[in-house]
């Protein structure tokens, strides 16, 4: 048979293809692990007893995790707030100053928490709480998780003002709005999606923390994953498979809607 | 907007007050107190006790024994060693993993290049606590490897995986290699499919083109990648607590230790300031390095 | 002075950006007015600065120095949103996220007046442009040239004083372009508003307007209507700029007046219009079309011999690239030669005519 014609893509490279299913498995394995063992009657990670739900009831009953699950969303919907009002209005003002010195050294500034190392902002928390002699509660995770969120806050929004054409705030400045009537009618409609989704981001970011949660949260205060890290230590029993399941499940969706809201196109 | 009537100079920058000075508050200022508390003298009931001492630091290098003299230990430089070496180690397994995943992704037909990442970002926003804990259930000798390879036959006892430093590697690189996908897709999304036509009709084979062409778009992810694995990866608290049964001890849950059990705070301090230090030198060196390599190219 | 209020007095406008004395000048001291109830159009290559002095007028940038009036009232310092004028932009630049009718009312609305008031005005100005069926539409259900129809009502709804167009056909195909031309033309005329408008397309600016003033590298080298631009340039850049045209080094031979006789490598001595200011040598400028193949009534003999190169032909028009005998090429528009049976061959040689009022005289080496 004759051969008319080649089989080579510009671009791929063989193999590649293959090797990323098997990145996809390295990395869905262990999540997929959790949530079939969640269903499993038996509590031996190796042997199938049957299908499940006992680990639920078991998980949903356990009053102090309900407490720190709510605790956690407390902390998390305040966090997530503070830091995307934050977020949103020095985006505003650093995407109108671009370029300039102070402006740089403002979102170095803010993205600071971003490029830190966990362990050394959870210690230099701990130590400021500490020092000051008072203890605000759920208010310094609060605090703490802010300044976490806010870079994750901020990226999004950012990103959304510079895909939006720099003409629209002048058409509106053409058409007599005053520069807060251009942000309220112009900008914020236009950054809504940005907002959401870093509001969305920072909220599964806090839901998330673990590191700083651990040394900040206090008796009163325990949030899901330091309360998980706890059940973790006594020994790996199957409702924590339940409560895992249930938190990857939630984060999951929170993504997901955001990464859709997030890919709109700004036009 | 610049427009004719000059407004304020502090009025124009107002928005951006507020966010810098939340973190100047709540992250500056206790970072400066880090730093004094690694001068301090220790309170054993955690804490500090007011005036200025250099134990923390001497500690480092010294262990100090029971009659009070002091003797050179390699201990704790042992550990700084052993972080820069598993970070380093995880981050080029990253590279070697990311990158052909990015460059397969950024290729494919839009509608699937978003599913492809979306599927890359799931597990880059799960809990870090459950993903890792997840690899215990894989990794314990009643976990699902050895279960699987007793009944195959394979192996007739567990074979001793977790609580090594394979296992520590294992979860950092599980951890990480979203953080090394997406910067290196960045890019590679932007390198244009004429270009690699261009270097084609232009004679370069495959090798040639990733050589040419793929490698150098991608370096600046490449680069990007890199530090947003090593740095947390040094630092890193959970898989050395979780995977490395606090037996292959790491900065991180060193830190840790000292702010809680040990309750020896100026010391725990003292290697926060140090990790803080190689942070600031890496980061150093990379902008020094982007300065003159890509002058202008690294976003 | 006349005692006439102008919809629009530059003085000595200047704009630099960066360092006010070694920045770079986007203009360079603009002088010009815009008379009211005028169509008047800014032309000139990209980077000329056509568009920074439409940003200027609009309230976009602020000036470096000198005065702009409206209707004699001094504006430079008056923001964008402060000023009556309204701007039509290139790329629309209508807001996705409101419907038609609601960006056709936002200047309005952002004036404060009353909701009856912008909901009546947003009819009439939808009826105005034919874009009533679309009114809760939004922008991105809109082909270019609908987009193009609500941008104009948007800027016409609060009623400016002078509306500021910036290139805003460049983006249509162009058959709807050449479609909106006369269309835009006819709204002028109908709302009586002073048009400003920004163009790089010469035959847009020379069909649409009263009045026109060319720019190239920041400085206004001509204002004045199209038969004057396109007959009497100012200056070689406005005659390369404007229009199609043959450029001849020539030596002068003598002046009288306002002619000057003329001679260069290959053409007869011929009478020229003078803009050389005395100098003794400069460049002829006659257009392809007072170039004639035969003799005839206010003609003159212009070359004796000129060797046909290649002929090209556009249906309306046929012009003959020939070559003089210094080597120097001529373009020949003759309508009689287009009509002509059968076009002449390739390396024949032919007498060039001219009209005897044509050539015209200009200091400088030229292109």
């Amino acid at each position: 048979m004759a051969r008319n014609s080649h089989s080579r893509i510009i671009g791929q490279f063989p193999g590649f293809g293959k090797f990323t299913f098997l990145f996809f498995v390295y990395l869905y394995l262990p999540i997929i692990v959790v949530m079939v063992l969640s269903f499993n009657a038996s509590p031996a990670a190796t042997v199938w007893g049957g299908f499940s739900l006992e680990w639920y009831g078991k998980a949903l009953a356990n009053a102090d995790l309900r407490t720190a699950a709510w605790n956690s969303i407390q902390i998390a919907v305040s966090a997530a707030l503070l830091s995307t009002v934050l977020a949103t209005f020095a985006a505003n003002t650093l995407h109108r100053l671009t370029g300039r010195k102070d402006a740089t050294l403002a979102q170095g500034v803010i993205m600071l928490p971003l490029v830190l190392p966990e362990i050394v902002m959870a210690v230099a928390l701990l130590s400021f709480f500490s020092s000051l002699g008072v203890s605000l509660g759920k208010g310094n995770l609060i605090i703490a998780h802010t300044l976490l969120c806010l870079p994750f806050a901020f990226l999004p929004i950012r990103a959304r003002l510079q895909g939006m054409d720099a003409s629209l705030t002048e058409a509106a400045a053409d058409l007599y709005a005053r520069p807060f009537s251009r942000f309220r009618h112009v900008t914020l409609p236009m950054l809504m999606p940005g907002i959401v989704s870093g509001f969305m981001l920072a909220f599964v970011v806090s839901m998330d923390n673990f590191t700083v949660s651990l040394l900040v949260s206090q008796a009163g205060s325990t949030t899901l994953p330091v309360f998980i890290f706890g059940m973790l230590r006594v020994g790996v029993t199957p409702d924590v498979n339940a409560a895992s399941t249930l938190i990857i499940l939630a984060s999951t969706a929170l993504v997901v809607v955001s990464f859709l809201l997030a890919g709109r196109n700004p036009k | 907007m610049s427009t004719p009537a000059n407004q304020g100079k502090l009025a124009e920058r107002a928005g951006m007050l507020p966010a810098a000075l939340f973190v100047a508050a709540f992250l500056l200022v206790p970072l400066g107190l880090v730093v004094a508390y690694s001068f301090m003298p220790a309170n054993s009931f955690g804490g500090v006790d007011p005036g200025f001492s250099t134990d923390a630091y001497r500690n480092v290098l010294y262990e100090q024994r029971l009659d009070g003299s002091f003797r050179l230990s390699a201990a704790y430089l042992l550990i700084v060693w052993r972080s820069i070496y598993v970070a380093g180690l995880t981050t080029l397994i990253v590279l070697a993993i990311s990158l052909p995943v990015a460059i397969y992704i950024a290729r494919q037909v839009p509608r699937r290049r978003t599913f492809l990442l979306l599927m890359v970002t799931i597990p880059f926003w799960a809990n870090i606590l459950i993903r890792t804990f997840a690899w215990i259930l894989l990794l314990r000798d009643t976990g699902v490897i050895n279960g699987f390879l007793t009944a195959l036959g394979v192996i007739s006892s567990p074979l001793p995986l977790l609580n090594t430093t394979g296992a520590v590697l294992v979860g950092l690189v599980y951890t990480f290699a979203p953080f090394m996908v997406l910067p290196i897709y960045g890019r590679m999304e932007r390198l244009q499919q004429s270009q690699l036509e261009a270097a084609h009709d232009l004679y370069a084979n495959r090798w040639q083109v990733f050589r040419h062409i793929v490698w150098p778009a991608a370096l600046p992810g490449v680069v990007a990648g890199s530090l947003l694995t090593f740095i947390p990866c040094l630092g890193s608290l959970i898989a050395p607590e979780l995977l490395g049964g606090g037996k292959q001890m790491m900065l991180g849950n060193l830190i840790y230790r000292q702010f809680s059990e040990a309750r020896n705070w100026p010391f725990g301090a003292a290697i926060a300031v140090l990790l803080l230090v190689i942070v600031a030198l890496i980061g150093l060196v990379q902008v020094y390095l982007a300065r003159r390599k890509f002058a202008g190219k690294v976003a | 002075m006349l005692d006439v209020t102008h919809a629009l007095e530059l003085d000595l406008v200047r704009k630099t950006y960066g360092d006010p004395l070694h920045g770079h000048q986007a203009l360079t001291g603009a002088s010009f007015h815009v008379k009211d109830n005028e169509f008047f159009t800014l032309l000139g290559p990209s980077g000329s600065g056509k568009t920074t002095l439409l940003r200027l007028l609009a309230g976009f940038e602020s000036t470096t120095s000198g005065e702009i009036r409206l209707y004699g009232k001094p504006i430079q310092s008056l923001v964008a949103e402060q000023r009556p004028v309204n701007t039509v932009f290139q790329q629309y630049s209508l807001f996705p996220h409101m419907t038609i009718a609601e960006n056709v009312g936002f200047g309005l609305k952002m004036q404060g007046r009353p909701a009856r008031e912008v909901a009546a005005r947003v009819e009439e100005m939808l009826a105005l442009v034919k874009m009533e069926a679309f009114r809760n539409r939004r922008p991105a259900q809109l082909s270019g040239g609908q987009q193009q129809r609500v941008a104009l009502a948007r800027a016409l709804a609060p009623k400016p004083k002078v509306l500021l167009l910036d290139e805003p056909l460049s983006a249509l195909d162009l058959k709807l372009r050449q479609a909106m031309r006369l269309e835009l033309k006819q709204l002028q005329a109908k709302t009586g508003i002073t048009f400003v408008f920004v163009t790089h397309d010469q035959e847009e600016a020379l069909a649409m307007s009263d009045r026109i003033a060319v720019l190239a590298d920041g400085v206004i080298q001509q204002v004045g209507g199209p038969r004057e631009i396109y007959d009497r340039p100012a200056n070689l850049f406005v005659a390369d700029f404007i229009g199609d045209n043959n450029f001849l080094k020539v030596e002068v031979l003598s002046r009288q007046g306002a002619t000057a006789m003329v001679r260069g490598a290959g053409i007869e001595a011929v009478q020229a219009r003078d803009a050389a200011q005395g100098a003794s040598q400069g460049t002829l400028m006659v257009r392809p079309e007072a170039l004639h193949l035969s003799a005839g009534e206010g003609r003159v003999r212009f070359a004796e011999k000129a060797r046909v190169l290649a002929d090209i032909y556009l249906g309306n028009a046929l012009t003959y690239v020939t070559a003089l005998p210094d080597g120097t090429h001529l373009n020949i528009r003759d309508e009689d030669a287009r009509r002509a049976a059968k076009p002449i061959a390739e390396g024949q040689t032919v007498e060039v005519w001219a009209d005897a009022e044509a050539p015209m005289l200009f200091d400088g080496a030229g292109k």
